[in-house]
């Protein structure tokens, strides 16, 4: 019952924000994003960590053909839940910060988003999953369509068509193992879509070769991993700061954790097959994300370029197959939400007081902007993977997997941290730093509620990365169980 | 059965309340009415009926079910009507009539038994859409329409009843059942050739009436040309009807054949689905993008005859069903949001659409969702339409047909998505007053939200009753 409510809390509080304006609908979007919070806190200390998955919820929904509204929270989920309901209330908070015209249905928009990322996350069944997928991505159409920079409608029908064609090749790949199953059992339908059913499945190493990329298309594209990735900067650039922190805050972790439990244990020998491509694309990526943010003048983009080269070694985390590496993803994930939210949000604050996000013209702000200057610091050098942060325990056990499996992919695949160090303190040095420009006398410091966004994110930088067993804990019997499945 | 007869009395019945020269009281009149037959089709669901007129017409849940929705969808549509009963048109009560005349031609297309029923109830259905076709008799277009679609409707009824004789000739009965045993083992097999294009000329002749490829020039063009309101009709009764017919023809008299017509319509399929996409995406007005678009939804009910391989019930029936019920929702909140806002904006490009966001929310929410549902979108029902259909096909083993079909869909978002961009994302151009909606079509299109909505959640009750 508890994720039924999780699930459908935000839903219902986008439907009754149509009916509310202004302020009101300001307390009911945060309030039900808080109470969401709240309730995946308790869910995370009711959560018994034993490798399956908790409080299950099955229904019948389709049942002439077989497929079930079952959902349930594992360790895995559960931490990427966490993540969701972290973030949503703080990019809310963001999103106060703008004058959007018709602001209820933004905010409705966020809350809708947000029911579609829990369905994803906590799924067990494939059409549920793949439902769900989609319901995530109707919003973030709108979100950046209506309300994002100028070349917006171009942008963003770019993004939608490569996402659905990615998801619908998912589609077809999941019809096919669904056409391969059992009946359930009690059931009266021919073929089941269940998650066991679908790791249960004998499937020869040629139906799994091609299922492989079926399946690994939408992932791919949702991560995004080179060279799927050219929808990235452009919508990352276009779509208001709010869409952007929750597309690659959260959105960007549907792919990989959909890339764990559904694809993975799902065609292990594609994977053994296909694995190698997929971590030098991924190695490609991190060196080609790190250059061209090298060069990047556009604060925005550089933090989507230096987003794609972080995913990067993400993507060759999981596919290094360790213990490790694994674990290093499910914490690179937390940490790479926080920062890269983070990191948007001070571009975000920013742009808001000069108008700007062009590195060139700004300059010298950190005289009058102290407090900013601080935030800012510890969201990049967590994302430069210092250590204390979060980001360095994720990269560490990344690099950790990635070395056992190759260690000469391992050492390229430790360029990100060289690269992502000679982007990120160029910026602040040239933004915060630097010649004076014309912004340093005038801009303001940041403000009370902008801290109440910030103060939380910077909690949970030092929380990774001083006590990340809290979090390793829970996944790990989730991430041992996967890895048992592949290796079957 | 009492559906038929109902609506044959309650035509009548409209035709003198047009005498009341009132056009007040044809809308809510034509409405109750056709509540009532809803009502009566409903009764008659899992009651067992002998068959009438000696077999030509039987009253089954494959009829009711199929009826269910050409009625539902001319209950939802009537409202759109509204500006005719404003402007004072002289003809309404006839309109009324032909459309509650030409619903039982449909009902006799689903009920059919023996083939003259089927030929009757095609041309029933068809004489009533060629007259509504030209309905709007001062304009040109709706003149070029109705002349065309009569000369090709004409002709292909006339290739349908060639091909009804042929089978005759060949088979000597015009039975459902007694066809079934004929072809499967023929009295004098030196007739099997006159079967076989028998069996083509009525293939082709359906083939028109649903508008499939090579045989849908015709539709963008009368579709255009014709008033909205009936566009609308046209593309949900006629087509729902000409599917239920073509599945019914296929699976209960012509199993035996399949190693003909599977290929045969396989390849219909196939390129019905190219044209129809391609088509539509070439298009810069909605009306016409929805004519191409009806041509390749006609493209998906074809990979159900397909997949049904000659059984009338099971997953790919199912599917046309539960596809038929999607897209005719679907097609009637497009049709009737477009209509509503072509009164108002006088166009119907998709600059029309403009900023319609921000003018009537409900309108650019409905046409949203309607939108989404004919591009197959989960959340809505024309995703579970297609996953029915698709599921069905692959798993009879046409992989391919389904691999092709996936990305036809692939370029069906693109132009199902324009009318989306433009409705929130542009901004209007010229005549920024909101399009006016009354309170019933406001209630109407707020259902037809609905429906499609909840088809997309819960299809469950609906998917699997044939």
């Amino acid at each position: 019952m508890l994720t039924a409510v999780l699930l459908f809390l935000p839903l219902a509080a986008a439907l009754l924000l149509h009916f509310t304006k202004g302020a009101t609908a300001r307390a009911l979007a945060l309030g039900a994003s808080l109470l969401e919070f709240g309730l995946a806190v308790y869910a995370a200390f009711a959560f018994k960590s034993t490798g399956t998955a908790g409080f299950n919820l099955d229904y019948a929904w389709i049942p002439s053909a077989g497929i079930n509204f079952h959902i349930g929270l594992d360790g895995l989920s559960l931490l990427l839940v966490l993540l969701t309901t972290f973030l949503v209330p703080l990019i809310l908070l963001a999103a106060f910060r703008h004058k959007y015209d018709n602001p209820s249905a933004f905010y409705a928009l966020v809350l809708f988003m947000q029911t579609g990322l829990l369905g994803v996350f906590m799924s067990l069944d494939a059409f549920l999953f793949y439902f769900f997928w989609e319901v995530a991505l109707i919003p973030i159409y709108f979100l950046a369509g209506a309300w994002g920079g100028e070349r917006r409608i171009a942008v963003t029908l770019k993004f939608f068509l490569y996402t659905v064609v990615g998801s619908l090749l998912m589609l077809a790949g999941f019809v096919y193992l669904y056409l391969q199953t059992g009946p359930a059992a009690g059931s009266l339908a021919s073929h089941s879509s269940e998650l066991s059913a679908f790791y249960n499945l004998k499937l020869s190493a040629a139906e799994q070769s091609w299922l492989f990329w079926l399946i690994f298309a939408a992932f791919a594209v949702k991560m995004p991993i080179f060279p799927f990735h050219t929808w990235q900067p452009d919508t990352y650039t276009e779509a208001p700061a709010p869409a952007t922190m929750l597309l690659s805050g959260i959105m960007l972790k549907m792919g990989i954790y959909g890339t764990m439990r559904w694809l993975l244990p799902v065609v292990p020998l594609g994977v053994s097959q296909w694995g190698k491509l997929v971590i030098i694309l991924s190695v490609i990526g991190i060196i080609y994300g790190a250059i061209i943010a090298i060069r990047q003048r556009d604060m925005k983009r550089l933090i989507a370029y230096s987003s794609l080269s972080h995913v990067g070694l993400m993507a060759a985390g999981v596919f290094s197959l360790t213990q490790i590496g694994l674990q290093g993803v499910v914490v690179q994930m937390l940490a790479h939400g926080v920062n890269v939210v983070g990191m948007f949000f001070v571009a975000d604050a920013i742009e808001r007081r000069t108008g700007t996000r062009f590195i060139p013209d700004l300059g010298g702000l950190t005289r009058r902007t102290p407090v900013l200057s601080v935030c800012f610091l510890v969201m990049l050098l967590s994302t430069v993977a210092l250590p204390l942060t979060g980001g360095f325990v994720g990269e560490f056990l990344l690099l950790a997997g990635v070395y056992q499996y190759n260690a000469w992919v391992g050492a390229v695949a430790g360029l990100t941290i060289i690269f992502s160090a000679v982007y990120l303190l160029r910026m602040f040095q040239r933004v915060m730093l630097g010649p004076d420009s014309a912004f340093s006398e005038t801009i303001n410091d940041l403000t009370g509620g902008e801290l109440l966004v910030l103060v939380p994110l910077i909690a949970l930088v030092f929380w990774l990365g001083l006590f990340p067993g809290t979090f390793l804990h829970l996944s790990e019997p989730a991430v041992t169980n996967i890895l048992a499945l592949v290796g079957r | 059965m009492t559906s038929i007869i109902l609506l044959s009395v309650f035509g009548i019945l409209n035709l003198f309340l047009g005498f009341l020269r009132s056009n007040k009281v044809l809308l809510p009149g034509a409405m109750l009415l056709l509540l009532a037959v809803f009502g009566a089709n409903l009764a008659d669901w899992n009651v067992v009926h002998a068959p009438y007129f000696n077999n030509m017409l039987v009253v089954d849940n494959y009829t009711v079910a199929f009826t269910g929705i050409v009625l539902l969808t001319t209950i939802v549509l009537l409202p759109f009507s509204r500006s005719y009963v404003l402007s004072g048109e002289t003809n309404l009560a006839e309109y009324y009539a032909l459309l509650l005349f030409s619903l039982v031609g449909a009902i006799m297309m689903v009920g059919y038994d023996h083939l003259l029923m089927l030929f009757v109830g095609i041309e029933i259905l068809s004489i009533c859409m060629y007259v509504l076709a030209g309905s709007s008799k001062r304009d040109s277009r709706s003149n070029e329409a109705a002349l065309k679609y009569f000369l090709m409707g004409a002709f292909a009824t006339g290739i349908l009843l060639f091909g009804i004789a042929l089978l005759y000739g060949a088979t000597g009965t015009f039975v459902l059942s007694q066809l079934a045993t004929a072809v499967a083992a023929p009295a004098n097999a030196s007739l099997q050739p006159m079967l076989y294009i028998g069996i083509l000329m009525m293939i082709i002749g359906i083939g028109f009436k649903v508008s499939a490829a090579p045989f849908h020039f015709w539709t963008p063009d009368v579709y255009e040309g014709t008033p909205t309101f009936f566009t609308a009709f046209m593309s949900t009764v006629v087509k729902t009807a000409g599917f239920a017919a073509f599945l019914k023809l296929l699976a209960v008299a012509l199993p035996a054949a399949q190693g003909f017509w599977l290929p045969t319509i396989q390849a219909m399929c196939a390129l019905t689905l190219l044209l129809g996409n391609v088509g539509a995406a070439a298009q810069t007005n909605t009306k016409r993008m929805l004519a191409y678009s009806s041509v390749s939804h006609a493209g998906y009910l074809l990979i159900g005859l397909v997949a049904s391989k000659g059984v009338l019930t099971g997953d790919a029936a199912n599917g046309i069903f539960f596809y038929s019920l999607a897209y005719s929702i679907a097609t009637v909140a497009a049709f009737g949001v477009l209509k509503l806002v072509t009164e108002h904006r006088l166009r119907d490009d998709y600059a029309s659409l403009n900023g319609l966001g921000k003018t009537n929310p409900l309108l650019a929410f409905t046409m949203t969702v309607a939108m989404l549902s004919l591009a197959g979108i989960p959340l809505t029902g024309g995703f579970f339409g297609k996953f029915f259909l698709l599921a069905a096909a692959a798993g009879q083993g046409y992989i391919g047909l389904v691999v092709f079909a996936v990305i036809m869909s692939m370029v069906g978002l693109y132009y199902y998505l324009r009318p989306i961009i433009a409705m929130y994302l542009r901004p209007v151009d010229g005549d920024a007053t909101p399009v006016p909606v009354d309170g019933i079509q406001t209630v109407t299109l707020a259902v037809l939200a609905l429906l499609t909505i909840l088809l997309g959640i819960a299809p469950g009750f609906l998917s699997g009753i044939l």
